[in-house]
C-alpha cells in the first residue's frame, strides 16, 4: 500500500510565545521546528502499514524551503520520500487553499505515474488548528474520509462484517476514540484519515536513517498564488493573570488543610 | 513569595557549576551574608552546566587552564562526584599524530600520565571502534567524568549549611545601582539587596548582567552540537554512567562518550552558531532549558557519517536511536581563555565567566581566594578581565574572533599562529611605509606589527648560514629566516623598530613618587630624567609584571609596557593609587615608539638632533627630550634587544615624519627597518631577557628568576615582606638558558622547539622542582648571534649548574641541550659592552 | 440564526460541552448576522435571532427541558436508521439539510464536533474557524497554537461555521422556554454511510468518558517520578470518586494510557476540582484545565507555573503529601 502523507512545519513551542513584527504570526526566532505531534503519530502509522504490505511512504508538505528539515526527519524514521510545495509563507492560505494545493498536486503525481492508495493527515495542525484541511482535501479529492483515528490496519471487517486482516481487500480497519468509546471503522481505499496522537508511539531516527534521510528524493513544487486566503487579522497573546494562590503549607503536615478545601468543595466520597 | 535579603557581602549570580563553587569556596574563606541568586530553579537553572557533557581531559596546551582542570579534579574527587573512565585522543591523519605528539610534550610538562598508543591498544579498551579508521592516539588515563550538578549541589548546600549563604532560587536580576564607579546594590525580582560586590557567575547571560552595570563581559553565546543515542546493546552490558574510555576523534572535531547505555556524540565541527544573550529563551519560552535550543540537524548530518565510520558496530544499527539532541549553548571569548576578576569599568563588578565544567570548581576557588586577599594561589593573570583593550570588548570582534575560533577547539593550532578576523583595527602612523616594506603583520592588542619585513629578503644572502633557516615545516610556520637576517643586520648596523603598540600611562600629582614607589620594586625616587626597569610583584612576592618607568618630572612618571598585558597593569596601578594626589592618565593612543638600535644607532640619531648623544652626555637608563627638525621627541636609551640605541617617543600624528626621517639619514647607515621577530624574540632571548607571561609569573620569586639586585630599597612596595622572605630562602627552582647542542632527528631532519618542550634529565628522566612543577621551555628561539638555538627553561636547583648535560623532548624525540647560563647573565654580550659603547 | 449541534450522552443527557456551546451562542449576539434570515428548510420555522438546536438520534423529553432551560426555541431532530450509528458525511448531510442559508452554524469543540462541522463547511461552501473563544464586533478570536496564542479574524460568508473552544464559557441556564420540536423526513444517501462506524467498543473508553465528566480529578505528572509511583494518587482518586488525569509526559513515557491524558491534545476537563500533582504547568496541559473550578497543586516548586496558576497549593513531595491527604480523609472517616 502507498501512502502519503500530509505534514506541516511548525514551530516547537513550550510554553510562552511573542507576537512577530507583522502582528499576525508568533517571533519563532528562538524556536525550533516539528510537525505537529497528529502528524508525527500518522507518519508512525503510515510506516508501520507500509511496512505490513510491502508499501510505500512519502511525505509532503506546503512550507517554505526550510520545510524540507520535516520531509526527511520524516525519511529519517522510514518514510522513502518527499514532496515539498514551496510557500515563502504558508500563512497566507486558507484551509480551503492548502486542500487545493495538496489534491492539485495528488493529481499531478498520479499523471506522473505515482499513485497513493492512502492519505494520511493529522487531525489539525499544532499552530493554526482548523481542524478541516484533511476533510476539504477529501472532498476535493472524492474520497471518503475518517478523522481522530488512532490506529489503522490493513484489511479489516467490510460491509458485511466479516474478519479482516486481508491486505489485499482494498480496505482497511481505522479505530479511534469517539464519546462513547473506541470507534471501528472499515473504510474502502483511496481514502483520506485523519489521524489524533495516541495510539502509536512515534519511533525516533536512527543514525543510518538520518544519513539515508540526507539523501532523500524530494520533488519539488512552487505554491500557487493564494485563492481563499488567510483570514487572520492578527494574533493576540492570552493576558496573564496575577497568582492568587493560597499556600496551604508545606509537606504532609499540610494534608488537613487540603482536606478541609476538598470537604467544603463536596467531593470527598462518604 | 519569599524575599531576598537586604543586604549582602557579595551577591553571586548564578548556581552552575561556578557559581557553586564560588559560594562554596567563599565560605570556606570566611564570607558571611553571602547571597547566591538565580532566575532558574534548582539544581539544575537552566544554565550550560545542566547539558554539558561533563568529561574531563587534563591535558591542556595552556599551563594555566591545566592548573585549574587539576585543581577541579581534586576537587570532585573529593566530593566524590568524579568517575575515572580514561580517555583517548585518536589520530586519522599524520598531521594529527605530530600533534598527539605534541600533546605528549605537555602531557610531560605539566607532569601528567599518558602515552602514545597504537590503534590495536585504543580497541583492547574501546573494542567498538574500528581500529583501521585510526593511526594512533593520545591515553590518558586520568580522564573521567563528574556529576557536575550534584558537585554544585554539594558545594551550595555546604556554604548554606555553615549560615553563611542565603540561596534566592527562581530569582532575576533586573538592575545593578552604581555609585561613583562603584556597585551599591543589586535590583531582583525578589526585592533589592544592598552590596559593594557583584560576582557574575552565570554563564552565557554574564553580558547582559554586566551590561546592567555598563561594564562588559566580553563573551558570546555559542552553539555546541550534542546528541544522545542508544540503547546501544554494547554498553548497556557494563553497569553504571561510564565504563569505556571516552573518544575525542579529533580530526572530524567530534566525541564519543558513554553515559549508561547511551553514546553521547559532541560535534565543534559545524558553522560556528554564535546567539545575542538577549536572544536566549526565556525558562518558560524553552522547550527543554534556555541553552539547549533548538538542534539542527543539517549541521550534525556530515559528523553522523564519521561516527558511524569510527564506531560501525554500535552506532548503525537501526535499534539505536537518536533519542535527544541539543544546539546546547556554552560561553565563548575572543582569545579563548575565561574572563575572571574584578572589571576594570566598574568597582565590585567581579566575573567568573566563560568557563568550562573542567575547570570550573577550580576558577571557584581561585575567583574566592582572588576576592578575598587578592591573590589566587593558581596564576590567573591569562584570564583577568581587566585584559581586554575597548575594541576587544565590541560584539563584531567578540563574533569574528570565536567565529573564527570555534572549529579549532579541537584544531591543530601552531603557538605562533595568527588571528585572520577583524585585524587592521590599530594601525600605526608608520603602517602604510610598512606594507610598502612587505611587512608581514602579527597583531597584539589589536595593533598590527610587522613581525618581519619582506624587503628585507636579501639579507639572506648577505648572512647565508647564519641565519639558520628550518626546512621542517611546523618549525618554520609563523616564521621566516628574514627574521634572524635581520637581527644579525641590526647588530651589524642599525635596526628600525615600530613599538607603537606599547601601553602608555602617566601617574601624576603631589603624591605621584609615593605611589610608583608603593608599586615597583626598583628604587624610583630618582633624578628626573631617569629611566627604571622593574618589576611589579603582588604580595606574596610574585610577579604582576615588569615594565619600565621613566621619571618625566618631580611630580610624573611614564609607565611604559607591553600591548598584551598593558590593560592589567593599567588596573594594577589605579587600584593602588592613594586615595588623593595622584592619577593615572592612559597615553597609549597619544604617542609613538621608535626603536633605534645596533652599533650605528647614535650617528644617525647624531645627524637628526643637535643634542649632546655621545655615552657621556646621554647615559644609559636615561631619557629627555630632543629636537629632531621641528618635532619634540622623548628619547630614552635603554634597550630589550641588548645594544645601543633609543626609544623614541613622538605624539603619534608625528610618528611616520620621525620615521622617515630617521630612514632617509639611517639609509647611508645601513639602517634597516626590523620586526618584532627581533625585538620579541631573537634580541632578548641571546640576552637573557625574561618575558612575562613565559618566565615571569606569579608562581616564581624575583631570586628564582635571577633578578634580585645586591640591595632592596627601604621603602615599602608591594610585595617588599615576601621578597626579603624569598632572598633568604633557597630558590625552590633556577631559572637557565639552554643551548640545544644537536638539533638531528631520528629522521636526519633539523628541528627547532618552539616553547613548551619539557626538559628531562640525560637518562630521559623528568626533572622536578621545589613547586613541584617538571621542567618545561618557557621560551625557545634563534640567538643568531651565536649560530645557536636557546631555550629558557625553570631546572631544579641541582640541575642548574653550568655545562649540566640534559634533554629536550620534541615530538617525542630526544634532543642533547647543554646549561649554559644559570642567572640572568646574557649568552651574547654577557658584559653589556654593545648596550653601553 | 444560530444553530447549534447539540451533542448527548448515551444516556440522552445534553453533554457539558454542549450546554458551553449553547450558552456561547445565547449570550454573544455578535454571532446573528443582520436582521437573520430564511432558512432552506421545507418547514416554516421558528423567527429568526433565536438559538436553535440539532440533535440527532433519541431525543429525550428530559434533554428537550434541558435545551429549553439552555435557551433553546427549536430543536431539530433528526433521527432515521441510518444514522444510528455514527457517519460524518451522513450527520453533517443531516445538520446542512436544515441549517440556515445564513447566520452560523456551530457545535462544541470536540472532536465530533470539530468533525461534523468541517463537513458541513466543505457541504455548504462556506468557511469554517475552530476553536472560537469569544465574538464581538472586532470578530472572531480563536485558539492557535494549543492556547498558547489567539487567532484575531472574520470570517466571510453568509453562514460561518464555528466550534466552540472548550470552556470558553460556562454553561448558564437561562429563564426556562419550551423548544418546538421538528422532525423530518430525511433522506440518507448511501455514498454518505460508507465512513459508517461498525461498532463501538465500550470498556477502553471508560476512563477518558469518566475523565471528562468526573467531579474530582487527580493529575499526575512527571514529579510521580516512575510507571510503579501512581498508588497515592489513585487511592486519592478512590476516595474521591474522581478520575485520574496525565500529563503528555506520563503517557509519552508509557507510564499511563493515552486515555487519560490531559490537555491539549488530549481530554479538556472542567471538574469541580483538579489536583495537579508534580505537574509544572506546561502550556498543552493547563490548556486541558482551563474548566476546573477549583485548581490544587502539590509541587516541589514553589514558582512551578502550575502552583502560580493554582487557587491552593501544598509545597512538597507529591507521594508524601498524598499519602497524608489520604490517611487524613481514612482518620476523619472513623
Amino acid at each position: 500500500m502507498n501512502i502519503l502523507v500530509c505534514i506541516k512545519r511548525v514551530p516547537d513551542i513550550a510554553g510562552s510565545v511573542t507576537v512577530d513584527a507583522t502582528g499576525t504570526g508568533i517571533d519563532d526566532s528562538g524556536l525550533g521546528h516539528t510537525m505537529s505531534s497528529h502528524e508525527e503519530c500518522a507518519v508512525e502509522l503510515a510506516i508501520q502499514t507500509a511496512a505490513a504490505t510491502g508499501g510505500t511512504v512519502t511525505v509532503l508538505t506546503v512550507g517554505p524551503a526550510e520545510a524540507v528539515e520535516q520531509l526527511r526527519a520524516a525519511v529519517a524514521v522510514g518514510a522513502n520520500d518527499g514532496i515539498l510545495v514551496e510557500a515563502a509563507d504558508p500563512s497566507v492560505f486558507a484551509p480551503e487553499d492548502i486542500a487545493q494545493i495538496i489534491g492539485d498536486v495528488i493529481r499531478d503525481r498520479a499523471e506522473a505515474g505515482q499513485t497513493f492508495d492512502l492519505v494520511l493527515t493529522g487531525d489539525d495542525a499544532a499552530d493554526t488548528g482548523d481542524f478541516q484541511v484533511g476533510i476539504r482535501l477529501a472532498y476535493d479529492l472524492e474520497y471518503p474520509v475518517l478523522t481522530n483515528i488512532q490506529t489503522i490496519s490493513v484489511g479489516g471487517t467490510d460491509e458485511g462484517g466479516g474478519p479482516g486482516g486481508d491486505p489485499g481487500s482494498g480496505r482497511i480497519e481505522a479505530r479511534g476514540i469517539g464519546p462513547a468509546g473506541t470507534e471501528i471503522f472499515s473504510l474502502g481505499l483511496p481514502a483520506v484519515v485523519a489521524v489524533h496522537e495516541g495510539g502509536v508511539d512515534p519511533r525516533y531516527p536512527s543514525i543510518t536513517g538520518r544519513m539515508k534521510a540526507k539523501k532523500a528524493q524530494v520533488v519539488e513544487y512552487d505554491a500557487p498564488e493564494p485563492g481563499t486566503g488567510s483570514l487572520r487579522v492578527r494574533l493576540e497573546l492570552p493576558e496573564v493573570k496575577a497568582s492568587s494562590v493560597t499556600i496551604l503549607g508545606e509537606g504532609p503536615d499540610a494534608a488537613p488543610a487540603l482536606v478541609d478545601v476538598l470537604e467544603e468543595i463536596g467531593v470527598i466520597r462518604p | 513569595m519569599a524575599s531576598v535579603p537586604a543586604q549582602a557581602s557579595v551577591v553571586v549570580v548564578g548556581a552552575g557549576i561556578v557559581g557553586n563553587s564560588l559560594v562554596h569556596h567563599l565560605a570556606e574563606l570566611g564570607w558571611t551574608d553571602i547571597v547566591q541568586v538565580d532566575k532558574g530553579p534548582l539544581p539544575n537553572p537552566g544554565g550550560s552546566t545542566g547539558h554539558a557533557s561533563n568529561f574531563i581531559f587534563p591535558v591542556d596546551h595552556s599551563r594555566e587552564i591545566t592548573d585549574l582542570t587539576l585543581d577541579s579534579m581534586r576537587q570532585y574527587k573529593e566530593l566524590g562526584v568524579f568517575t575515572e573512565s580514561g580517555g583517548f585522543e585518536v589520530a586519522r591523519t599524520e598531521e594529527r599524530m605530530e600533534e598527539l605528539r605534541r600533546r605528549m610534550a605537555s602531557a610531560r610538562a605539566w607532569g601528567i600520565e599518558s602515552s602514545l598508543v597504537t590503534p590495536a591498544e585504543v580497541a583492547e579498551k574501546v573494542p567498538f571502534l574500528d581500529p583501521d579508521v585510526i593511526l594512533g592516539a593520545f591515553w590518558t588515563p586520568t580522564v573521567g567524568v563528574v556529576d557536575s550538578v550534584r558537585a554544585g549541589t554539594m558545594m551550595r548546600e555546604s556554604a548554606e549549611s555553615t549560615g553563611a549563604l542565603t540561596v534566592s532560587p527562581n530569582t532575576e536580576v533586573t538592575g545593578i545601582d552604581v555609585e561613583d564607579g562603584q556597585i551599591t546594590a543589586v535590583h531582583t525580582t525578589k526585592g533589592e539587596i544592598a552590596t559593594h560586590r557583584i560576582l557574575v557567575a552565570c554563564g552565557v547571560w554574564s553580558p547582559r548582567i554586566a551590561a546592567m552595570a555598563g561594564a562588559a563581559i566580553p563573551l558570546t553565546p555559542a552553539v555546541h552540537q550534542m546528541i544522545s543515542v542508544g540503547p546501544v546493546p554494547q554498553l548497556a552490558e557494563r553497569p553504571g554512567e561510564i565504563s569505556f574510555p571516552i573518544v575525542r576523534d579529533m580530526d572530524t572535531f567530534c566525541y564519543e562518550r558513554q553515559h549508561g547505555s547511551d553514546m553521547e556524540i559532541g560535534s565543534y565541527a559545524h558553522r560556528p552558531i554564535l546567539h545575542d544573550p538577549d536572544e536566549i529563551p526565556s525558562i518558560e519560552a524553552a522547550k527543554l532549558s534556555p541553552t539547549e535550543m533548538p538542534f539542527t540537524d543539517e549541521d550534525f548530518d556530515p559528523q553522523l557519517e564519521q561516527a558511524v565510520e569510527l564506531m560501525p558496530e554500535v552506532l548503525s544499527n537501526p535499534d539505536v536511536e537518536i533519542r535527544y539532541a541539543i544546539n546546547g549553548l556554552l560561553s565563548l571569548t575572543p582569545d579563548g581563555a575565561p574572563i575572571l576578576g574584578e572589571s576594570p569599568q566598574v568597582k565590585g563588578l567581579w566575573s567568573a565567566a566563560a568557563v568550562w565544567v573542567k575547570e570550573g570548581s577550580g576558577v571557584g576557588r581561585a575567583v574566592a581566594e582572588w576576592m578575598t586577599n587578592g591573590l589566587p594561589e593558581i596564576d590567573v593573570q591569562g584570564a583577568d578581565i581587566a585584559r581586554f583593550h575597548s575594541h576587544q570588548r565590541t560584539r563584531a570582534h567578540v563574533t569574528a574572533r570565536t567565529s573564527e575560533a570555534f572549529n579549532k577547539t579541537y584544531g591543530i593550532v601552531h603557538p605562533g599562529e595568527q588571528w585572520s578576523s577583524d585585524r587592521d583595527v590599530r594601525r600605526s602612523p608608520m603602517w602604510q611605509r610598512e606594507v610598502e616594506l612587505g611587512a608581514v603583520f602579527f597583531e597584539a592588542g589589536g595593533w598590527e606589527r610587522p613581525q618581519w619585513f619582506e624587503s628585507n629578503a636579501g639579507l639572506l644572502d648577505e648572512f647565508g648560514d647564519a641565519v639558520m633557516d628550518r626546512s621542517a615545516e611546523w618549525d618554520s610556520r609563523w616564521w621566516s629566516p628574514i627574521i634572524n637576517a635581520e637581527h644579525l643586520a641590526m647588530r651589524r648596523r642599525a635596526g628600525l623598530v615600530d613599538l607603537s603598540s606599547f601601553v602608555i600611562f602617566d601617574v601624576f600629582g603631589p603624591a605621584a613618587l609615593d605611589a610608583v614607589q608603593h608599586i615597583a620594586l626598583a628604587q624610583m625616587d630618582v633624578a628626573v630624567g631617569r629611566v627604571v626597569y622593574t618589576p611589579i610583584l603582588d604580595e606574596n612576592g610574585g610577579f604582576r609584571s615588569d615594565l619600565t618607568i621613566m621619571r618625566l618630572a618631580h611630580d610624573r612618571f611614564r609607565v611604559v609596557t607591553g600591548a598584551a598585558h598593558g590593560m592589567v597593569d593599567l588596573k594594577w596601578f589605579a587600584d593602588r593609587l592613594p586615595d588623593t594626589g595622584a592619577q593615572i592618565a592612559d597615553l597609549t593612543s597619544s604617542w609613538t615608539t621608535i626603536g633605534l638600535w645596533g652599533p650605528r644607532a647614535r650617528d644617525i640619531l647624531g645627524e637628526l638632533t643637535s643634542a649632546d648623544v655621545s655615552h657621556e652626555g646621554f647615559g644609559f637608563g636615561t631619557a629627555r627630550v630632543i629636537e629632531i627638525g621641528s618635532l619634540e621627541v622623548l628619547a630614552s636609551r635603554i634597550s630589550y634587544v641588548g645594544d645601543l640605541g633609543w626609544e623614541l617617543y613622538v605624539p603619534m600624528e608625528s610618528g611616520l615624519t620621525l620615521w622617515d626621517a630617521l630612514m632617509d639619514v639611517g639609509r647611508g647607515h645601513g639602517l634597516l627597518p626590523v620586526g618584532l621577530g627581533v625585538y620579541g624574540t631573537t634580541g632578548r632571548i641571546e640576552k637573557g631577557y625574561r618575558a612575562f607571561g613565559a618566565e615571569l609569573d606569579s608562581e616564581r620569586s624575583v631570586v628564582e628568576v635571577g633578578m634580585s639586585r645586591p640591595k632592596v630599597k627601604s621603602q615599602d612596595f608591594v610585595g617588599r615582606a615576601a621578597h626579603l622572605r624569598h632572598r633568604e630562602e633557597e630558590p625552590k627552582t633556577v631559572l637557565c638558558s639552554l643551548t640545544v647542542d644537536d638539533h638531528t632527528s631520528a629522521s636526519g631532519q633539523m628541528r627547532y622547539m618552539l616553547g613548551g618542550e619539557p626538559i628531562v634529565s640525560a637518562d630521559g628522566d623528568p626533572l622536578i622542582d621545589g613547586h613541584g612543577r617538571t621542567s618545561y621551555v618557557t621560551s625557545a628561539g634563534s640567538a643568531p648571534s651565536l649560530g645557536r638555538h636557546v631555550l629558557m627553561a625553570f631546572l631544579p636547583p641541582a640541575e642548574a649548574v653550568l655545562g649540566n648535560r640534559l634533554q629536550v623532548v620534541y615530538m617525542e624525540e630526544f634532543y642533547p641541550v647543554t646549561v649554559a647560563s644559570v642567572d640572568s647573565t646574557p649568552l651574547f654580550d654577557p658584559d653589556n659592552e654593545c648596550i653601553r659603547r | 440564526m444560530t444553530m447549534v449541534f447539540v451533542e448527548t450522552d448515551p444516556a440522552g443527557e445534553v453533554t457539558l460541552t454542549s450546554a458551553e456551546a449553547l450558552t456561547f451562542a445565547r449570550k454573544t449576539p455578535q454571532l446573528l448576522p443582520d436582521g437573520g434570515a430564511a432558512t432552506s428548510r421545507e418547514v416554516s420555522g421558528p423567527p429568526s435571532g433565536s438559538t436553535e438546536g440539532v440533535v440527532i438520534g433519541p431525543l429525550s423529553g428530559a434533554a428537550i427541558a434541558a435545551l429549553g432551560r439552555l435557551g433553546v426555541s427549536v430543536i431539530h431532530h433528526l433521527d432515521h436508521p441510518d444514522l444510528a450509528e455514527y457517519s460524518a458525511a451522513a450527520w453533517a448531510q443531516a445538520i446542512v439539510d436544515v441549517a440556515p442559508e445564513s447566520g452560523t452554524l456551530l457545535a462544541s469543540g470536540t472532536p465530533r464536533g470539530m468533525e461534523l462541522m468541517a463537513h458541513a463547511a466543505v457541504r455548504t461552501g462556506a468557511r469554517m474557524a475552530a476553536n472560537v473563544m469569544a465574538a464581538d464586533e472586532d470578530g472572531l478570536l480563536r485558539q492557535v497554537h494549543g492556547g498558547t496564542a489567539f487567532e484575531r479574524l472574520r470570517l466571510d460568508g453568509d453562514l460561518q461555521v464555528l466550534t466552540i473552544a472548550g470552556h470558553a464559557c460556562t454553561p448558564e441556564e437561562t429563564t426556562p422556554v419550551t423548544p418546538e420540536v421538528y422532525d423530518y423526513d430525511l433522506t440518507v444517501a448511501e455514498a454518505d454511510l460508507a465512513t459508517r462506524a461498525q461498532s463501538t467498543e465500550v470498556e477502553a473508553a471508560d476512563d477518558a468518558a469518566g475523565l471528562t465528566s468526573a467531579r474530582a480529578v487527580v493529575g499526575a505528572g512527571r514529579g510521580v517520578g516512575s510507571e510503579n509511583g501512581f498508588a497515592e494518587v489513585l487511592e486519592l482518586v478512590d476516595h474521591l470518586g474522581g478520575a485520574l488525569g496525565v500529563s503528555r509526559v506520563v503517557t509519552g513515557l508509557g507510564w499511563r494510557p493515552h486515555a487519560e491524558q490531559v490537555g491539549q491534545t488530549g481530554s479538556r476537563i472542567s471538574p469541580d476540582v483538579y489536583i495537579a500533582c508534580g505537574i509544572s504547568g506546561a502550556i498543552q496541559h493547563m490548556a486541558g484545565i482551563e474548566g476546573a473550578k477549583t485548581l490544587v497543586a502539590i509541587n516541589t516548586d514553589e514558582e512551578a507555573t502550575m502552583v502560580q496558576r493554582a487557587d491552593y497549593a501544598i509545597i512538597g513531595d507529591l507521594h508524601e503529601v498524598v499519602g497524608a491527604v489520604n490517611e487524613e480523609i481514612v482518620r476523619r472517616r472513623g
